[in-house]
């Protein structure tokens, strides 16, 4: 299975090439629209920060192959908060497939920011991506931005506030934790994402 | 809230895992690959490669051995040793590096940290700061990886810290050098001090010797990781005592 994921720019893409080889699946990093339209599936990573990954995305006309892309989906960290409406980072206009916006953690003296760890996560709604999943598994985040709980919300992590820690609407997925880096259950989340039905 | 981290660190010399005592002295202990799938086999919340001696020799890491290491590996993978420009943290990333960590070329050129943040994210930098005390203060040093490059810096622990996150740092090692590899346990007042001045989280380094310092470390200076590398690699602890020790202590930590 060809996985198209997408160069948003500099960033720590090779881990998730790496998981999806564990997994069998092939990932190809590509920023062409034509490539992206035709991959059985598309992942969009979490690289550098909202405002400037946007930007990077409508340069390249890739905004508009993400919003018409109609296989499984999976947005990732950053990845998740693009395809929100709005990001409070940098002010910026998102993707829009996911409603709500995209608010910063705040840093108190016992919460360090970024969230940077390992976190329970419990399953809000049942969903095939989370399949063999179990509530309060530990999934490793790393972010200083979260996106809202809301209907499309599957999953929640609690950093502060409880944040959506997975997100589902129909074939567009987002999830906040890194699944590439997350061990055997993260490597359970990814393998259930290449199984999803087209 | 998550997890307490427990992270070894694979002290890599010429390509082997080596252990040392108070940076001077090494014994090999393995293959690097090896040896980080091993740890998350034993339930490791993340591996930090560190190349001792890179920055010293001025050179970085080898890209090769690091996309062998990432490759095999499924938990964060954070790298260390000689990196000096945007370009070589950029190919870090790429070889499948999660974090890039730098030390004597941040103090040197703290203008990296910045330009390491703006493009890959904050989350990517991590400033690793060997620090001891020195007539009653606490002052970094640079090229620690060997007796004959180490050498003191102007720079007080305190201040440098806080200049590197506001320069853009994701998180602080901070290495306490009194501490390291002696296993008295870590500087929990060193470590106290920095983690009052931080926003951002901050990782104990040096001194670890057995589980309860762990569980001290956590419960006394509420740091958010404790890294260790000899105890680990000589077999002297292991990773489940450690997890279940902080567990026993009522702290969080992922079994």
């Amino acid at each position: 299975m060809e996985v198209a994921v997408i160069k948003v720019g500099v960033g720590n893409t090779a881990s998730v090439l790496f998981a999806l080889e564990r997994l069998g699946a092939r990932g190809v990093l590509t920023d062409d629209p034509a490539r992206i339209a035709e991959a059985e599936r598309v992942i969009l990573p979490g690289v550098g920060a909202a405002a400037h990954a946007m930007q990077n995305l409508r340069a390249k006309g890739l905004d508009a192959a993400l919003r018409a892309f109609p296989r499984p989906l999976l947005g990732i960290c950053l990845g998740q908060q693009l395809l929100y409406e709005r990001s409070a980072e940098g002010g910026a206009e998102c993707l829009g497939l996911i409603p709500g916006e995209v608010e910063p953690i705040a840093a108190r003296p016992d919460l360090p920011v970024p969230h940077m760890g390992w976190t329970a996560m419990q399953i809000t709604q049942e969903h095939p991506l989370l399949e063999g999943v179990a509530s309060g598994a530990y999934f490793y985040f790393v972010h200083s931005f979260a996106c809202p709980l809301n209907a499309q919300t599957i999953a929640t992590a609690e950093y502060g506030r409880p944040f959506s820690a997975v997100s589902a609407q129909r074939n567009v997925l987002g999830c906040q934790f890194h699944p590439e880096r997350s061990g055997a259950i993260g490597a359970r989340v990814l393998k259930n994402f290449l199984s999803l039905p087209c | 809230m998550p997890s307490k981290r427990i992270i070894p660190c694979l002290d890599v010399k010429a390509g082997r895992v080596v252990k040392g005592v108070r940076f001077e002295g090494h014994a090999d202990m393995g293959d690097p690959a090896e040896c980080a799938v091993r740890y998350r086999d034993e339930g490791a919340d993340e591996i930090v490669i560190y190349d001792i001696t890179a920055s010293a020799e001025r050179r970085t890491i080898d890209y090769g051995w690091l996309s062998k290491i990432a490759r095999a590996l499924d938990i964060p993978l954070a790298v260390a040793g000689g990196i000096r420009s945007l370009e070589q943290a950029i190919a870090c990333l790429e070889h499948g590096a999660d974090k890039v960590s730098i030390n004597s070329p941040a103090l040197e050129r703290p203008e990296l940290i910045t330009e390491i943040a703006d493009v890959a994210g904050s989350q990517c930098v991590v400033v690793g700061v060997d620090s001891r005390s020195v007539d009653g203060e606490w002052v970094t040093f640079q090229y620690t990886g060997a007796a004959e490059t180490i050498r003191k810096t102007p720079r007080r622990m305190l201040d440098w810290i806080v200049e590197a996150q506001e320069r853009g740092a994701g998180e602080i090692v901070l290495n306490c050098m009194d501490q390291d590899g002696v296993r008295r346990g870590y500087d929990i007042e060193q470590l106290t001090a920095a983690r009052a001045r931080l926003s951002i989280p901050l990782v104990a380094s040096g001194g670890a010797g057995e589980p309860q310092h762990f569980v001290d470390v956590f419960q006394k200076a509420d740091v958010s990781a404790a890294l260790a590398a000899g105890i680990f690699h000589s077999g002297a602890v292991r990773i489940p005592d450690v997890k279940r020790a902080v567990a026993a202590a009522g702290l969080e930590v992922r079994l």
